[in-house]
């Protein structure tokens, strides 16, 4: 099952390159894969154990153990579910482009998809590597602005990236690797790597930390950590819209996943050791405050939302920090909500950029009087992504910051993680702040002459309309998505 | 059917309006209002029925719930939530009936009402939250309601701006309330509910207790964050500053949001949490000079406004000082009693001066008008009342609820007791310059001179809220409401007495005498009329240590992460020359190159480690 929902976007990019017709290829197949998705979700619920299920593998080599093999838990579901929710979003807001719009929009969904289900260390990589191809080639040859420029810095960035992560997997391999009869069998074998963790007590523990490190930096430089960041925003003001709205949204949030998924259950309680504590929250910091002042700053849209997105990858860092369960359940719940508020966000400043050919600030303004539901829909996901009660960003949020006062006592008095937690929550008011000007100057005001924005018709108001309702719902709700992640979470050891 | 059962339907049903208006809002362009204000009579008859329950809890949803955190969604009745809850929904109903005649002639008229449900939901799950998290979630909400209905013109740059302004001066206090949550969340080991954080309080060997003993200075900082969010909600000192610009929002709502209800929200919550603050004697002592100084600031200011709604606003800013003040002075009851009496004589001066500005065609200036007092009788004796009330004549509802404060200040401090008479005789003033200005005399307007009586749909609210201005201080009354009726101040009750009547003598003699008969403003304090320049010295602020700061980091950023860690590798590996270069043949094939490197790498090394063990 799990194969067939990876495989099926590249079979419908594939006929979409023999010539079928792309956007209702396309539609097709990630409507599919949704309501697939939303059923194995809902059977996941069902069972709710946290253990991986709906597992299926294909040994490709013996020596080292690789295989193709996929499996499913409520951390990888929810995310499976954002993405296809997002891929969908995506193609069907994505009128009258090329084919290679919606090939390139599948591709990224099905890379996506395989570094989700994945249970190969392997192909968990590789499957985040076929993602950026696509995303690279789509920002170099349809971007805006400075595509070419953008397009370079995350090429060499992520290329960067990329590598130390697989040096930190290359460790993960060699030292989670069990060991049988005296020799250490190799494996890529995600599951059976989680059975040997590298606890403090082990042989090689005081490598740990140093592979953990390693795996932080990878990881957190595919997700903007600060200050390995700076690829990010330039990329995503650049990329056209369904390819903004798919990495920032999505995949982005493999970086965070690895680290959920391969390195803080690995290495348990290598985040809590004082200098990579330290180090995080001094990065993480640099992501709500530095590009929480640069965001300010931005005089365009695209510029202001892709630094938005680098900035809120702050608190989700935050969660992490803190090593507990309550910090994870609110990361992954972040991390959910991100995707859908951003790819929200970029799919009505794509609608914006198509009308009126500029998305500057001084050049914009009263496009509420002409176009109140874009006015609407906008002002909603601004709102949710600055963290209003009631939408799921608040409850991620929420969550990470009650998590990094659960070990709080009078005794210890405040850690650098309080101080970090309380210094974040100024970033509550700095995107307030970036989010209302924006807000203000776009969209209110009188009508500015020689500028006239019309309504999205009824058929593209659908996907922002369901974005805006699964924010609202899980925001009341956040039970729906936590019901699976906290079983899901406790049974990767986190407590 | 069980009155606790009701707090429900008393939280979903402007939910559902607002909800409904927002989703059928092209349908509803005619009768939207119609859906509100019905909305908002059965919510005021059901918060009558919770004034004879019991009290309660009652839980409602649940919210967070994950391992052992549960943190839902939960109604406490008891005195404080019960007379706030008939507050709430008496003046909104009022407010609604009368935005029906306000409104009548807007385009945005379900925008406007569809908003106005939106702040009932908000503001009454404040009201009836049973927790701290659950309270700062509305608290949130409210400030959403508050920016849409503000920024509700928002065609009107001023209006725009205030609307901002108000949401992001209000997230500043929510940093603060938020820090304040978390700590306490932290120290009682992972709980929210007031009841269980009160009885932590009480009980020897709790976790709170033992932070108590321990580290009192964590409360304190607690206490000081919670506060912190009241100064941003209830616009106290150095955060007031985006009340008076929030005028820029329709009259109705500026009645009901900003002088009557929201705005009070910070004195309630300091209220229910008062079990935490009083723990602190330092928190105190900031807290009630906050608050003395808020008021008697703000009354300074009211002095020298002409718009008639700011000098209401500064107006409402300096009483809710005096409400801060008297939790301040360990006297919460006191804030609260104020807050009641207030409650109905600002909504009722707000509402008239709505009345006026209506019928004068939208004039504000207190300079364009007079003459209005034999052209909308009703209008200006229901105004008349509220003045007194607000001033605090003897008998009226004001003046008991002023004397609870002045004698809590008379025996904690003796200083802010001094600055509050001084204060009193401020408001005394300046309420009798707009009366004398705006109403009587002659008509100095073309607005002013063809001004008629409101309708009777405006007018009736006028005639409710003042009969509750002229009883609501009385027992009869605020006893069923179960008002928290202060203590009788055993000492000092004849100086305090003497004290307040001499404050209005001397302000309605003061403001008489200087206004009587004057086209112009005999008075000039720049000072005063310029409000401190504290809008000045905050745009200086953000212009040079926010935006200039922001524009530092962001060339800081250009400069070493791009130029150093970016460019420099380019520059370097074109710099390899020829064979990267042939390599990079096309630009594609450059940046295919170095993803297809990463794979082939880890393919390469995993045969080869496999080879090799």
């Amino acid at each position: 099952m799990l194969e067939t929902i990876i495989l099926l976007p590249i079979l419908a990019a594939f006929a979409i390159w023999l010539g079928s017709p792309g956007r209702i290829t396309a539609v097709v197949a990630s409507l599919i894969n949704l309501i697939a998705v939303v059923i194995l979700f809902v059977q996941y619920q069902g069972m709710n154990t946290g253990k991986m299920a709906f597992q299926a593998s294909y040994p490709v080599l013996s020596s080292p153990q690789i295989q193709f093999a996929v499996g499913a838990d409520g951390v990888s579901l929810v995310l499976v579910l954002l993405t296809t929710l997002v891929t969908w979003a995506a193609v069907w807001g994505t009128v009258d482009k090329d084919g290679i719009y919606y090939i390139a929009s599948l591709l990224i969904s099905a890379g996506a998809l395989g570094a989700f289900l994945c249970t190969d260390v392997f192909f968990l990589y590789a499957f985040h590597e076929l993602a950026l191809i696509p995303t690279f080639l789509m920002i170099a040859l349809y971007g805006h602005n400075d595509r070419k420029d953008a397009a370079w810095k995350i090429t060499i960035y992520l290329g960067v990236g990329s590598l130390v992560l697989l040096a930190g997997l290359l460790g993960v391999v060699w030292y989670c690797s069990p060991v049988v009869d005296h020799h250490k069998v190799l494996t890529f074998d995600l599951l059976e790597l989680l059975k040997h963790p590298l606890s403090p007590d082990a042989p090689y523990a005081k490598f740990g930390p140093y592979n953990f490190f390693t795996l932080l930096v990878g990881f957190g430089t595919l997700v903007s950590l600060f200050p390995f960041h700076s690829w990010a925003a330039p990329a995503y003001a650049a990329a056209p819209t369904p390819i903004a709205m798919l990495h920032s949204g999505v995949l982005k949030k493999f970086g965070l996943y690895g680290l959920i998924r391969i390195a803080l259950p690995l290495f348990p309680g290598a985040v809590q050791t004082p200098w990579i504590q330290q180090a995080l929250l001094l990065m993480l910091l640099g992501n709500i405050l530095v590009v929480g002042l640069i965001t300010i700053h931005q005089r365009r849209l695209d510029d202001l939302l892709a630094n938005s997105s680098v900035m809120h990858m702050g608190y989700i860092f935050l969660g992490l920090a803190t090593g507990n369960a309550l910090g994870q359940n609110g990361a992954l719940m972040l991390m959910f909500a991100h995707g859908i508020s951003i790819a929200l966000l970029f799919m009505l400043c794509g609608k914006l950029r198509n009308q009126v050919g500029t998305l500057e600030f001084e050049k914009l303004g009263g496009i509420a009087n002409t176009a109140p539901f874009l006015s609407v829909v906008f002002g909603f996901a601004a709102f949710a992504s600055i963290g209003l009660p009631g939408l799921a960003n608040f409850a991620g949020e929420v969550m990470i910051f009650l998590s990094t006062f659960q070990d709080f006592t009078a005794a210890k008095g405040f850690t650098m993680l309080q101080v970090t937690t309380i210094l974040s929550l100024w970033g509550v008011v700095i995107s307030a702040v970036y989010m209302l000007r924006a807000y203000r100057k776009i969209f209110f005001g009188g009508v500015t002459s020689g500028l006239f924005v019309s309504d999205p018709t009824v058929g593209q108001r659908i996907p922002m309309f369901l974005l805006a309702a699964v924010l609202l719902v899980v925001g009341c709700q956040p039970s729906l998505l936590l019901n699976v992640l906290q079983t899901s979470i406790a049974a990767l050891g986190a407590k | 059917m069980d009155p606790h059962s009701l707090t429900g339907v008393i939280l979903l049903l402007p939910l559902a309006s607002a909800l409904t208006i927002l989703l059928f809002h092209g349908m509803l362009k005619k009768s939207a209002h119609l859906l509100s204000t019905a909305v908002s009579v059965i919510i005021c008859l059901c918060a009558v029925k919770i004034l004879g329950a019991d009290d309660g809890a009652v839980p409602l949803l649940p919210f967070l719930n994950i391992g052992d955190l549960h943190l839902n969604i939960g109604a406490i009745i008891d005195r404080q939530s019960r007379g706030m809850l008939f507050i709430v929904t008496f003046v909104g109903m009022l407010v609604h009936i009368y935005s029906c005649g306000y409104m009548k002639d807007d385009d945005a008229k379900a925008r406007f009402f569809g908003a106005l449900s939106l702040f009932m939901f908000s503001m009454l799950g404040i009201v009836l939250a049973d927790n701290l998290l659950m309270m700062f979630l509305f608290w949130e909400l409210v400030g959403v309601s508050s920016y849409l209905l503000i920024g509700h013109w928002f065609k009107k740059p001023e209006a725009c701006e205030a609307a901002k302004k108000a949401f992001i001066t209000n997230r500043i206090g929510d940093f603060g309330f938020m820090a304040g949550i978390l700590i306490l969340f932290g120290l009682s080991g992972g709980h929210l509910a007031f009841g269980e954080l009160k009885s932590q309080i009480e009980a020897d060997g709790s976790l709170l207790k033992f932070a108590l003993n321990t580290n009192p200075t964590l409360i304190t900082i607690a206490a000081l964050g919670l506060f912190l969010g009241a100064v941003g909600k209830s616009a106290q000192v150095p955060l007031h500053v985006w009340l008076p610009d929030a005028m820029e929002g329709p009259t109705p709502v500026s009645a009901l949001i900003h002088a009557a209800t929201m705005v009070a929200a910070g004195v309630y919550m300091l209220t229910r949490v008062f079990f935490i603050i009083h723990l602190s004697g330092f928190a105190c002592e900031v807290i009630a000079y906050i608050g003395g100084v808020t008021a008697l600031m703000a009354a300074l200011m009211a002095t020298q406004q002409n718009d008639i709604k700011k000098v209401l606003a500064y107006s409402t800013l300096s009483q809710l000082g005096y409400m801060v003040m008297a939790v301040g002075l360990s006297s919460p009851e006191a804030g609260m009693f104020h807050l009641y009496t207030h409650a109905f004589f600002k909504a009722l001066l707000f509402l008239g001066a709505g009345a006026v500005i209506h019928s004068c065609h939208h004039e504000q200036d207190i300079w364009k008008m007079g003459g209005l007092k034999d052209k909308m009788p009703i209008t200006f004796w229901t105004f008349i009342i509220g003045t007194a009330a607000l001033m605090g004549v003897p008998a009226l509802s004001g003046f008991w609820s002023k004397e609870a404060i002045l004698g809590a200040a008379l025996n904690e401090n003796k200083i802010l007791f001094a600055s509050s008479v001084l204060t009193a005789t401020l408001t005394a003033y300046y309420m009798t310059r707009v009366v004398v200005v705006a109403f009587l005399g002659k008509s100095r307007g073309e607005g002013a001179s063809h001004a008629h009586e409101a309708p009777m749909i405006m007018t009736v609210p006028l005639l409710l809220l003042a009969f509750l201005s002229l009883f609501s201080g009385y027992g009869f009354f605020a006893g069923p409401l179960q008002a928290m009726l202060p203590h009788p101040h055993e000492s000092g009750a004849v100086i305090v007495g003497v004290c307040s009547l001499a404050a209005v003598i001397i302000g309605f003699l003061a403001g008489t005498k200087l206004y009587r008969g004057k086209d112009t403003d005999p008075v000039s304090i720049p000072l005063f009329a310029n409000k401190f320049y504290i809008d000045e010295i905050y745009a200086v602020i953000v212009k040079y240590a926010q935006d200039r700061f922001a524009w530092i980091v962001n060339a800081l950023e250009k400069v070493f992460v791009d130029g150093l860690l970016v460019r420099l590798p380019a520059a370097l590996t074109s710099g390899l020359g020829g064979v990267f270069r042939r390599l990079q043949g096309g630009e594609l094939q450059g940046y295919t190159f170095l993803l297809g490197l990463g794979i082939v790498i880890a393919v390469y090394l995993a045969v080869f480690l496999g080879a090799k063990s």
